[in-house]
């Protein structure tokens, strides 16, 4: 066949495009021609038998026994290691702090990543280089944001100069140093890092709001909110869910800022689960209790983000 | 709606507010770490006589060099595995109808669920017994594994969308499934592998927990390992962390603002759900 031949029958083929086969020939014709291989699976499976499920089922065994990560012997203790938890004040502020921060985080960073979506997403001239600014804090290593607002929220750090600056000063605050404040001077530091991150998820799923819609509901009379929450909100279901999601677990599981800022310190106050994981473990050789911990952690991330897509998997079903 | 109002003047003004005030820690980052530890002007006040001294400086003492090189080699190399592995699994699991492969799919799924915390203790056993604490392969290893589910469902997804008539001719042409995935579907995803890697990268360069333990007491760390003992020697002279957290961050700036559209993108893409 010569090339011209070709090229004929292929704008041909273009022009009256082959009707798609259904779903039963398909299926035969996949099969006919010689299917997948199953071992493809094999490499990842692999990596991710020795990595991820194995030592899970590991931990989660451990935690029922007094191992100090070391020692040939383990006894089996049943829910000592739980009953130690429940009494261990600094182990149940730990769990309060986590909850705090993990909620903290989730509300106060989607509703101002929401909000700058909406702001960016407007007929604005700037709107291309504020996306990429508002962004940037999200890529940046979490321990060099961690040390860098620590220096910003020192006694005579920039912030206290700046609030000084604006005769704020009645609001100047040791920030990391105060046991009531630092937890939320943590929560302040997340929340300024990936409130782009939020934005950005936002802004893809606004995109799919219809313009037309939104005109007509204008004409129509309906105000900003109406707007927002009859035309928007539903377009944006999927891309809260995702965000939610998103930000429950990495609070729950916030270690690097907190290690870096405070070490969990003034005293317990700013102890996350994840901290006082490390400690126990890897600090103060008590192996078996961390992964008690860590399983508690587990409980935790897997109810809350199950609950949430729940949640919202119905609201966003009723659109 | 399509006309720059007075309204849409007033909003340009508060986002670009808002945009300045985000943008201050980091002009902050870079304005202290090319002034002299002995200016005592506000960390605000632009710097008047720049020094590079706090780079060369730190550049030696928290060893960056060795750093950068260590976390380079650990982001490569684990990213490649993950891309590798994670699309050729997921090329069954969006085609193959049968039982198992749903079955594969669940498991795979349960690995977004579980947090690594609970894994990081055995694991550290394990790998302690096998002699890999303080070589960087084990990080390899590690994310390798870690990032599987996560990268197999992104792909997983991707496939599924792609039509089978690629397949097909590329069947009647006499390809075998080897030849069809290396020649035709990995093409046809590379969106989606565009999204896999910068998500990646960014987690393996950035994690902070893992290579701290695994590492700790070896000679090669990680980036945001060396800088955190770097910092814990020198705590109070900012200026020295500063040029430390300049130079660590910039290779992640610099591909960021290089290619910000492609990343945004990215993000959002592989995100959406």
């Amino acid at each position: 066949m010569s090339s011209a031949e070709s090229r004929s029958l292929a704008v041909a083929e273009a022009a009256a495009p082959v009707p798609p086969l259904d779903r039963r020939t398909r299926k035969f014709t996949a099969r006919r021609i010689g299917t997948v291989p199953w071992w493809f699976v094999v490499p990842a499976l692999v990596f991710f038998l020795f990595v991820v499920l194995w030592p899970s089922v590991q931990g989660a065994a451990y935690a029922f026994t007094n191992w100090d990560g070391l020692s040939a012997t383990k006894d089996f203790v049943g829910l000592a290691q739980f009953e130690r938890l429940l009494k261990d004040p600094g182990g149940v502020g730990a769990v309060v702090h986590t909850l705090l921060i993990a909620f903290a985080i989730t509300v106060v960073q989607n509703l101002i990543g929401l909000l700058l979506a909406l702001g960016v997403h407007s007929k604005i001239k700037s709107r291309n280089i504020l996306r990429v600014a508002l962004f940037t804090p999200a890529v940046i290593t979490p321990v060099a944001t961690g040390y860098l607002w620590k220096y910003l929220m020192t006694p005579d750090g920039a912030i206290n100069q700046l609030l000084g600056f604006f005769g704020l000063g009645a609001l100047q605050h040791d920030w990391l140093g105060d046991a009531d404040v630092a937890l939320w001077s943590i929560v302040a530091t997340v929340v300024w890092q990936f409130a782009g991150y939020s934005m950005v998820i936002f802004l893809a799923g606004l995109q799919g709001v219809p313009e037309d819609v939104l005109e007509a509901s204008r004409i129509d009379g309906a105000g900003p909110f109406r707007r927002f929450w009859y035309v928007v909100r539903p377009e944006l279901a999927p891309a809260i869910t995702i965000n939610l999601m998103l930000s429950i677990i990495g609070g729950l599981k916030l270690f690097d800022q907190v290690w870096v800022m405070t070490s969990g310190g003034p005293g317990t106050s700013t102890d996350t689960m994840s901290t006082l994981i490390y400690k126990n473990a890897f600090q103060f050789g008590d192996f078996s209790y961390g992964i008690a911990m860590a399983l508690v952690l587990t409980a935790f991330v897997a109810i809350l983000s199950t609950a949430q897509y729940k949640l919202l998997g119905k609201q966003g079903g009723t659109k | 709606m399509n006309r720059y109002t007075w309204q849409t003047f007033i909003l340009e003004a508060v986002m670009v507010l808002v945009g300045v005030l985000f943008f201050l820690p980091v002009y902050i980052l870079v304005n202290l770490a090319l002034k002299t530890p002995d200016d005592q002007s506000s960390p605000l006040a632009p710097v008047t006589n720049i020094t590079f001294q706090n780079f060369s400086d730190a550049w030696s003492q928290a060893n960056l060099g060795q750093a950068l090189l260590t976390s380079a080699f650990v982001t490569v190399f684990s990213v490649l595995i993950i891309v590798a592995i994670s699309a050729l699994a997921a090329y069954p699991l969006a085609r193959v109808t049968k039982r198992w492969s749903k079955w594969l799919f669940f498991v795979f799924m349960l690995g977004l669920l579980l947090p690594f915390q609970l894994a990081l203790i055995p694991l550290y056993t394990t790998i302690r017994d096998l002699g890999l604490l303080g070589n960087p392969i084990s990080l390899v290893l590690y994310y390798a594994g870690l990032q599987v589910p996560f990268s197999v469902f992104l792909y997983t997804g991707f496939i599924r969308a792609v039509p089978l008539d690629y397949e097909e001719a590329a069947a009647i042409d006499g390809a075998g499934p080897l030849r069809s995935f290396f020649s035709v579907i990995f093409p046809l995803v590379r969106p989606i592998t565009g999204t896999v890697i910068i998500l990646n990268v960014l987690h393996v360069w950035n994690d902070f927990l893992t290579p701290l333990l695994y590492l700790s007491g070896s000679s090669q760390q990680t980036v945001p390992v060396a800088l955190f003992s770097f910092v814990s020697q020198y705590v109070s002279q900012w200026n020295l962390v500063f040029a430390g957290l300049v130079i660590t961050i910039a290779p992640i700036l610099i591909a960021y603002f290089a290619m910000q559209n492609t990343i945004i993108k990215g993000f959002a893409s592989g995100l959406k759900g």
